[in-house]
């Protein structure tokens, strides 16, 4: 047979119609916030994109994000309001309308606000509209609120705002541009998905005159770390040993940056040294409360805050009423020389070699002081004092997870900024940069309202419910010294919590410790799954009724969320939420904002499809709900809403103080304040206009040294974002940490119970310090030999990722990954189901054997484990089936530790949940398992739920209606 | 069998360079392929029990692995899809001239209305990058998203196939690898980029860059093993800074 000619074969439309329309909005599949278009055609999304102008993603898009058709269109949707009819759990409910279900709330709500507000706990999870929601707690009066920070990254934001004003990730970026050295501590693969993705690819290709090196530490080698230039395969939970030997190798060859220690920080400040008395390990102060350093001219103490000043860093002084002080670099310098800190007394720990410590630390110091960036650029600091150029150390340092996850993780962050500090290397150029309105005070202004003069019936709450105790004087605690909240957040338990306890509060409202509540109500939370500490226990809790009544312990549960997960069986009341892409939304500079750092940002969501079902926005609800219940500020004097357009009217006409907004671009009369400014009707358009963001520039001057910059420091009091110019001093020792420890020791007015005071007095130390991580100190590290851990995959965020038909495909089950030496000494084969057992529980998985990951240590993908039924999968998916989830083996308690008590598994100082503590053996399983346990039986779809197809072909009508455009000769 | 175009020397030669550099694996790629494709030229990339079991049509799918053993090995993040090769036996095969390489830019394509899903096309490719659409009953695969590059109707700078647009660490780069000047000739050139299994002798358009050596040797940033401790004079550990006059 002869070839067929090529030719002719086919006429193809290189240039059809994309869409009718393009809308910009933001992107909601995960916490990245990213600028998309969405291109409708038929009134469908045909196509998700980033949008290039955007500051957070320049045009690149990821999986979830380019999955976002799957997630609107998913079967899980709910689509009408559901009323529990059967026993909580069975999934029977019955459909109700709007304004039965706003009913049934207000009914409840409002007799508990006429009670006692703190019986409604409402907790949000990855809500990105914490600006209402936690300001509709206070005005509720609940101090009971919190999102997901005590799960996530707690450890990490109070870590950095009580140390340098700042954080990484939300409030501090590297800089990408300048880094020589970029040093990254367990970061899960997509932990700020686009950012860190372009920065990386950034850092690698630069032109070798100008090579940067990456560095991963963290205990498995995927995702980012697949590319870094070397993997540290370090033991987790041992970051902070391997940091302070890095501080150690630097101090011992006096390569730190000095200057900038004295310049920037408190390095210099004294510290009064009285031991037994109330002052001791307290700064040295003045009259004024100005804090004292040893002026090297002249020769006395002199107010540490004074520019020109010689500062001493070593040595011990007498202070004008005799006390001894010493600076704080003196204290800090005592601890980390010591050889307990030496490359080979912490190699064994952290899994770490000491010639590698040493390199590192070498390496570090060589990016720093000899790679040294300036950009030729004059500013201006805080006393006014211009400076030709910027210069700046190259080394940039970023942390997340991996660091925060583990009750030693407050310090072990801490521990990281003290790193920067010698190294010179807090926003300057090349280093870690902070992402206005950050730098802020440290810590923040804000203090944590609910001590019981600030709860009142009827009232609001006098203050924010979250914020940042700088002594034992802001602790929400009775006269006893036991919690006020019900999650034990600011109590003695949990003193910095800021971001509150999440997973603490079904298991204290079930035990009614420190009370019962009436109401949890929770939004985009899966507690009834992947969100829990131990699963089990927590599905039990839930459906435990009281002997005597036969009530529900927890009375009521209302739970708002788009999709059919895990927990809304468990709800008396679901309100189900739209899609990111059929609502307003508000990322807001008073929230968690998409700065950079170069500049304020804020963005919106717009409605850019309209709801087939009967389902409302979760924030529209809420300011519905509130001007019901008649919350002060949504009612108007005359009893009308004071929101009639509900979100989209409050993102623009709720102020928060005169000019300050939900938004900070276009505000004026004319829109043409930024920042600041009065209420503009228009904003929204103005926002609509520019793709849904608002981005300020600073000029060149502002963007380094922003602690100390004097024209960014006044601009940024300007618009509010710091209540004055003062220079923002970064805080190597934290004074708050040592009133606490004071308060151990017996001083001062609140004091500790008897049971807690060791517990404060060891891990309130003001100086970074390390210790293992609390389970891994409470079990037999003989009979649970190795460590468990786990992260997300780069294309599935949480639970909502596995009802998207496309992402699924991708990760449709996980494995127990382990190495595999490990395995092979246990007589472990790659495939074989195992049994992994922890003091808590046992599961059923299989394993997956690989090389890049460290000897102790087995991890998973995080929430890919479904519950049979739930999203709408198929009962026999492979989510259900073989998917596993290690939550049922962690348990949101401590072991019983001195006296008996079960704390919280969590860090002794913000609450943050452990989740990476966990401890466990591995056994084979007999190798006929075939499929993963436990398992829970399956749940029933709730009414209103679409039908699975069995086959998708979507996109196939767009081919359709071209083939008929072609046809009919319509363009 | 369907028998090839001629390509004199020049002729323009499509492809994607591709970095394993800086590839994390995150497959933003391969999503954004589905979700630009599903609705494109060869629509729909139809999924099988989207919601249990799910399989579907995939035009570029990231394999991630390990190469090698121990402290020697690496984890290898690596995208594929078609590669266009230049002597695709993909094509050869065809019985119908369904699959096709155009003279003109030597992409290779599926024509779905002649196609008869016989599927020797994807015996023949040793890349596995065919794809079959059982709902079709036709063979389905990477276009260079065709109706992108050339689309007049999108911006000059969106021009370009969804995985490079979408590529988050920018590792995903498209252009003419029959001009020796083009930017990806250039690369290709510069990174000892290569043919996957060239032994073969289909003679791919798509090229891979190998990842850069590691810098994990001492030295290998300038830096030196370790750092001298200072001498401390008197047993003073913080002699260093005691004399030292730092101002504020």
């Amino acid at each position: 047979m002869a070839p067929i000619d090529w030719q002719g074969t086919e006429r193809v439309d290189t240039s059809p119609d994309v869409s009718d329309e393009v809308k910009t909005t933001t992107c909601y599949m995960c916490a990245c916030r990213c600028g998309i278009k969405v291109h409708l055609k038929d009134g469908a999304v045909r196509y998700i994109e980033g949008n290039r102008r955007h500051p957070i993603n320049r045009g690149v898009l990821c999986a979830k994000g380019s999955a976002g058709i799957m997630n609107h269109y998913s079967p899980a949707r709910l689509s009408q309001p559901l009323l529990r009819v059967g026993p909580r759990g069975s999934g029977e409910f019955k459909e109700i309308s709007w304004d039965e279900a706003l009913d049934k709330a207000v009914e409840w709500l409002g007799a508990i606000r006429r009670r006692d507000p703190r019986q409604l706990a409402f907790f949000t999870g990855r809500d990105q509209s914490q600006a209402l929601t936690g300001w509709w707690a206070s005005q509720f009066g609940t101090p009971n609120y919190a999102a997901h920070g005590g799960f996530c990254s707690v450890n990490m934001a109070a870590a950095g705002l009580y140390t340098v004003g700042g954080s990484f990730w939300e409030f501090g970026e590297p800089d990408w541009k300048h880094a020589r050295y970029f040093l990254m501590f367990g970061v899960a693969e997509d932990h700020d998905s686009n950012p860190i993705k372009i920065g990386l690819g950034q850092l690698k290709g630069r032109p070798a005159d100008r090579a940067a090196k990456f560095v991963s530490v963290n205990p498995v080698r995927t995702g980012y770390s697949a590319i870094a230039d070397e993997w540290i395969g370090i033991r987790p939970g041992t970051d902070g040993l391997f940091v302070m030997s890095l501080i150690r190798e630097l101090l011992r060859a006096d390569k730190i940056d000095a200057d900038y220690l004295v310049r920037y920080t408190n390095a210099p400040w004294l510290v009064i040294q009285s031991p037994g008395t109330a002052e001791d390990g307290l700064f040295a102060r003045d009259a004024q409360g100005h804090p004292l350093c040893w002026n090297r001219k002249g020769h006395a103490t002199a107010n540490a805050l004074l520019p020109d000043i010689v500062p001493a860093l070593v040595g011990e002084f007498e202070l004008p009423d005799g006390r001894k002080a010493v600076p704080a670099f003196q204290l800090m310098a005592q601890r980390y020389v010591d050889d307990r800190y030496a490359p080979e007394a912490v190699a064994a720990e952290t899994g770490v070699a000491a010639d590698t410590i040493r390199r590192i630390a070498a390496e570090l110091a060589h990016a720093a002081f000899a790679q040294t960036v300036v950009v030729e650029q004059p500013w201006t600091d805080w006393a006014g004092r211009r400076h030709e150029r910027m210069v700046g150390r190259p080394v940039a340092l970023h942390a997340m997870r991996g660091i925060s996850a583990h009750s030693n993780g407050f310090h072990t962050c801490r521990a990281i900024h003290v790193l920067q500090m010698l190294l010179g290397a807090i926003d300057t150029p090349g280093s870690f940069r902070f992402k206005p309105p950050f730098p802020k005070p440290c810590p923040p202004a804000q203090r944590p309202a609910g001590k019981p003069d600030q709860v009142t019936p009827g009232k609001p709450l006098a203050g924010p419910p979250l914020g940042f105790p700088t002594g034992p004087e802001d602790l929400l605690v009775e006269a006893d010294g036991s919690a006020r909240r019900i999650d034990k957040a600011f109590s003695w338990e949990a003193p910095l919590a800021a971001h509150g306890l999440m997973h603490m509060v079904i298991t204290n409202a079930w035990k009614g410790d420190p009370y019962r509540i009436d109401t949890l109500f929770l939004f985009m939370a899966n507690m009834g799954w992947n969100s829990a500490m131990n699963v089990p226990g927590t599905l039990a809790m839930l459906t435990d009724k009281d002997e005597a009544t036969d009530e529900y312990k927890i009375p009521h549960i209302i739970y708002a969320d788009a999709y059919f997960s895990e927990t809304v069986p468990y709800a008396d009341l679901v309100l189900p939420d739209t899609t990111y892409l059929e609502r307003w939304d508000c990322i807001s500079l008073l929230d968690r904002p998409i700065c950079d750092a170069d500049g304020p940002a804020d963005a919106i969501r717009q409605p850019v499809v309209t709801p087939n079902r009967n389902v409302r926005p979760f924030q529209d609800v809420l300011i519905e709900l509130g001007h019901r219940l008649r919350l002060p500020g949504l009612t108007r004097d005359d009893g009308s809403p004071r929101f009639p357009g509900l979100y989209a009217d409050y993102m623009v006409n709720h102020e928060r103080a005169p000019g300050i907004g939900m938004l900070g671009g276009w505000r004026g009369a004319n829109g043409d304040e930024h920042g600041k400014g009065s209420v503009n009707p228009r904003q929204l358009d103005r926002y609509i206009e520019n793709d849904c963001f608002w981005r300020h520039e600073l000029p060149d001057d502002q963007k380094y040294f922003k602690h100390a910059n004097k024209a960014y420091l006044e601009w940024a009091a300007s618009v509010g974002f710091i209540g004055s110019a003062d220079p923002i001093v970064l805080q190597l020792y934290a004074e708050p940490l040592q009133k606490f420890r004071l308060a151990a020791q017996g001083h001062g007015r609140v004091l500790p119970p008897e049971r807690e005071r060791a517990r404060i007095r060891t891990y309130f130390d003001p100086l970074p310090l390390w210790y293992a991580p609390f389970e891994q100190a409470s079990v037999d590290i003989a009979s649970f030999p190795l460590h468990a851990i786990t992260q997300r995959p780069m294309a599935m965020y949480h639970s909502w990722g596995s009802q998207n038909a496309w992402l699924r495909q991708i990760h449709g089950d996980n494995r127990l990954y382990m190495n595999r030496a490990t395995a092979e000494r246990l007589g472990i084969s790659d495939n074989d189901w195992v049994h992994l057992g922890s003091h808590h529980g046992r599961i059923r998985c299989q394993v997956r054997l690989m090389e890049g990951v460290n000897a102790d240590t087995v991890w998973t993908w995080n929430a890919v484990g479904k519950r049979a039924g739930a999203w709408n999968l198929d009962p026999a998916a492979p989510e259900a089936t073989r998917g596993f989830l290690l939550n049922h083996l962690i348990s949101e308690l401590l072991p019983e530790r001195e006296g008996g008590y079960r704390y919280a598994n969590a860090d002794p100082v913000t609450g943050q949940a452990a989740w990476y503590d966990l401890r466990v053996r591995i056994e084979r399983a007999p190798a006929d398992a075939g499929s993963s346990e436990p398992r829970f039986d399956p749940l029933h779809r709730p009414a209103g739920l679409a039908d699975r197809p069995d086959v998708l072909r979507y996109g196939a009508s767009f081919k359709a209606r071209r083939a008929l455009d072609s046809a009919t000769g319509d363009d | 069998m369907t028998s090839l175009p001629a390509a004199p020397p020049g002729q323009k030669k499509l492809g994607l360079v591709i970095d394993l550099d800086t590839c994390v694996g995150c497959h933003a790629c391969a999503v954004n392929c589905k979700e630009w494709n599903t609705g494109g030229h060869s629509a729909p990339l139809t999924d099988h029990d989207p919601y249990g079991d799910a399989w579907g049509v995939w035009f570029n799918r990231v394999h991630s692995f390990e190469a090698g053993d121990g402290a020697a090995s690496r984890t290898v993040h690596f995208p594929k899809s078609c590669l266009h090769c230049e002597q695709p036996a993909c094509v050869e095969v065809c019985p119908t001239g369904a699959s096709y390489k155009r003279a003109d830019d030597g992409i290779v394509l599926v024509n779905a209305d002649t196609c008869i899903g016989c599927k020797l096309c994807s015996w023949a490719c040793p890349y596995g990058a065919r794809e079959y659409d059982a709902v079709d009953g036709v063979m389905k695969k990477c276009t260079l998203c065709i109706d992108r590059i050339y689309n007049d109707k999108l911006d000059e700078v969106d021009r370009v196939p969804a995985c490079v647009s979408t590529c988050p660490v920018g590792a995903r780069h498209f252009g003419d690898l029959g001009d020796a000047g083009s930017a990806v000739s250039r690369l290709v050139a510069d990174r000892g980029g290569y043919d996957l299994m060239p032994e073969l002798g289909y003679r791919p358009v798509n090229k891979y860059l190998p990842p850069r050596p590691a810098k994990t040797a001492a030295g290998a940033t300038g830096a030196p093993a370790a750092l001298e401790p200072r001498a401390a004079a008197g047993g003073n550990k913080f002699l260093a800074w005691v004399d030292r006059m730092l101002s504020r």
